[in-house]
């Protein structure tokens, strides 16, 4: 990890409040594992005083200037605008002067090769399963499970399925794909493939509801969480979790910077994990 | 002429017997205990190492939300989450003694006699350079009255960890009292060898839309830049009210914020919320002040501490 002090390439709507940003980013690719994250910082103002959180989506190569030129390397976050800090994000263009502290936490596990791989997003949950379906469709098949509340929440399909991924989409409202939630979906793709592993990230209600089925059915569950964060290294301590096994005798708080992002559902205390975090769509960042 | 220009200038100080390179460490609760910092900046480059807050049990901290970012600054109820004495002996010392640079721990408990036990404890680990005690914690044996809210408790706490504690003691004053210089006056008389100030000012938010407090604890600690003013105050109030050396904490970003708490008479500073800005702010701040001195033609940092015209 390291603090980027670089540049802005490009900032565009996506969709209605979702954006795009890529960002200049020599040698991040060689660190970043899938589903790490970077806290990003406007090196233009001051508006907001702390950094924010945001899954990597992808990394990529800028074609070469001229020839001899090594291409540029940049990586890309998709964020949708909640609140302060994102508002302040969605007004800044190509040059400007940005931090990126990163690659940060823990990544997903790539898990036994050959069984199917189900990935479950929900809205801007999507980001942090990209990198994980680039390298997971090197070993196995991959299906991503999309959804959302309206058209506008699902993002970046097309280019899952360049990259041979299977793709399913739900709307709340059916605008979009199938009319439902997704965790239908989920049901019906384990009953096809019931050793699969499931990584999941989105809304709590939604990665509580994939937990339930996939507890039921002993299938393997990797979440990736959201949490209000200060530092994004360990120091602060804003963002824990409860960790399975925790009371107030035994405290067991992880760190959803610094032991997740990415957990093994086994890893917490699913009794207590929705009531007190906001995630995604939750928090005010 | 030559040579003058070219020596550097010393950015050295000495806080109750504790000698730092220079006078930037940071502030407890920010810095975890070093080790989360060591791969983004230099920890030999700084002029001590202050501990996330230490109890004699691990403690378990807060529910969350335990943050919430305000106008130029945070609130937190972080709940002192912490591994306790004997964790942090066996998971964390090991990497601090490694460290070229004091170590100052910074401890707390909920009665008298915790706070004493601790102290004890403290005293026998040769690698500590000093304590810095936490008086801002309720006592939960007297109704749970914080200690440093009333100069009689704080002056009770303080003459007990220094009966047991044979290292340096730095008392952290609260700012949410009345009048700071008084409960400064009862440490010192009390035995503490410095002073360090301010820690957070109590504040509270709320989320409009869901009408709830925005930390689960609904009130917590005010830090960042919105406090700076507010601590420049209190240290000048109490470097004016004792003797001892005092450590100024609050808001410092940069080089200059750092600067008018030496100018009003802090020995040494502290940096808090900037480290989660910015990880390597210290080093920043620290280059800041040499390129001071030497803008200024000073030769020795301890020539600008209480250098407030008035």
């Amino acid at each position: 990890m390291k603090n980027f002090k670089t540049i802005i390439l490009s900032n565009q709507e996506l969709s209605p409040g979702y954006y795009r940003m890529r960002i200049l980013a020599p040698g991040f690719g060689a660190m970043a594992r899938p589903g790490q994250f970077i806290m990003f910082r406007s090196r233009m103002s001051h508006p907001s005083l702390l950094r924010r959180p945001f899954g990597i989506f992808r990394i990529g190569h800028l074609p070469p200037d001229c020839e001899g030129q090594p291409p540029k390397e940049y990586l890309e976050i998709l964020y949708k605008v909640v609140g302060r800090g994102t508002s302040v994000m969605q007004e800044l263009h190509q040059g400007d002067r940005v931090e990126v502290l990163g690659p940060l936490g823990r990544g997903f596990d790539a898990g036994q090769p050959g069984e199917e791989k189900i990935l479950v997003g929900g809205g801007i949950g999507l980001v942090p399963l990209y990198m994980l379906a680039e390298e997971l469709m090197r070993t196995s098949p991959v299906r991503l499970l999309m959804g959302g509340r309206t058209r506008d929440d699902i993002l970046a399909v097309t280019e899952f399925e360049r990259l041979g991924v299977k793709t399913y989409v739900s709307t709340d409202d059916g605008s979009l794909g199938e009319e439902g939630f997704v965790t239908e979906a989920l049901v019906r793709a384990l009953e096809n493939s019931p050793a699969a592993t499931v990584y999941a990230c989105g809304p709590m209600p939604m990665i509580e509801a994939v937990y339930q089925i996939c507890a039921s059915r002993g299938v393997g569950l990797q979440v990736s969480l959201e949490a209000l964060m200060a530092c994004g290294v360990g120091a602060c301590l804003g963002c824990v979790v409860k960790g399975a096994g925790h009371s107030d005798q035994t405290p067991r708080y992880l760190c959803t910077c610094k032991e997740g992002p990415v957990f093994r559902a086994e890893q917490l205390d699913w009794s207590r994990l929705g009531e007190e975090n906001g995630y995604c769509e939750g928090c005010k960042s | 002429m030559m040579d003058s220009r070219k020596k550097r200038p010393s950015l050295a100080v000495e806080i109750a017997g504790i000698k730092m390179k220079n006078p930037v460490m940071p502030a407890s609760g920010t810095f975890g205990y070093g080790e989360e910092y060591a791969g983004y900046l230099d920890l030999e480059g700084l002029g001590a190492i202050v501990t996330k807050g230490l109890s004699l049990k691990p403690k378990a901290g807060n529910p969350t939300p335990r943050i919430a970012e305000t106008t130029s600054g945070m609130l937190n109820a972080i709940g002192l989450q912490n591994v306790g004495i004997d964790g942090f002996i066996e998971y964390k010392l090991p990497f601090l003694r490694e460290v070229n640079t004091p170590v100052i721990i910074n401890f707390f408990g909920n009665t008298l006699e915790e706070y004493g036990e601790v102290a004890q404890r403290l005293s026998d680990i040769p690698e500590i350079a000093g304590v810095e005690l936490n008086i801002s914690c309720p006592n939960v044996k007297q109704g749970g009255i914080v200690f440093g809210t009333d100069p009689v408790c704080a002056h009770e706490v303080v003459a007990h960890v220094r009966k047991y504690l044979k290292k340096p003691l730095i008392a952290k004053l609260t700012p949410n009292v009345t009048d700071i210089a008084v409960v400064a006056r009862a440490v010192e008389e009390a035995g503490a060898d410095a002073i360090s100030c301010i820690n957070t000012i109590t504040g509270m938010a709320v989320d409009v839309r869901t009408r709830r407090p925005r930390l689960a604890n609904r009130t917590g600690g005010l830090s960042g830049p919105a406090i700076r003013p507010i601590a420049v105050r209190m240290v000048h109030q109490v470097v004016q009210a004792v003797k001892v050396p005092v450590i100024g904490i609050g808001g410092i970003v940069e080089a200059a914020d750092a600067l008018e708490f030496l100018i009003v008479g802090a020995s040494a500073v502290q940096v808090g919320t900037a480290n989660f800005v910015d990880p390597s702010a210290m080093a920043d701040i620290i280059a800041g002040l040499e390129k001071f001195l030497v803008e200024e033609g000073i030769e020795d940092i301890r020539e600008l501490i209480g250098s407030l015209e008035l």
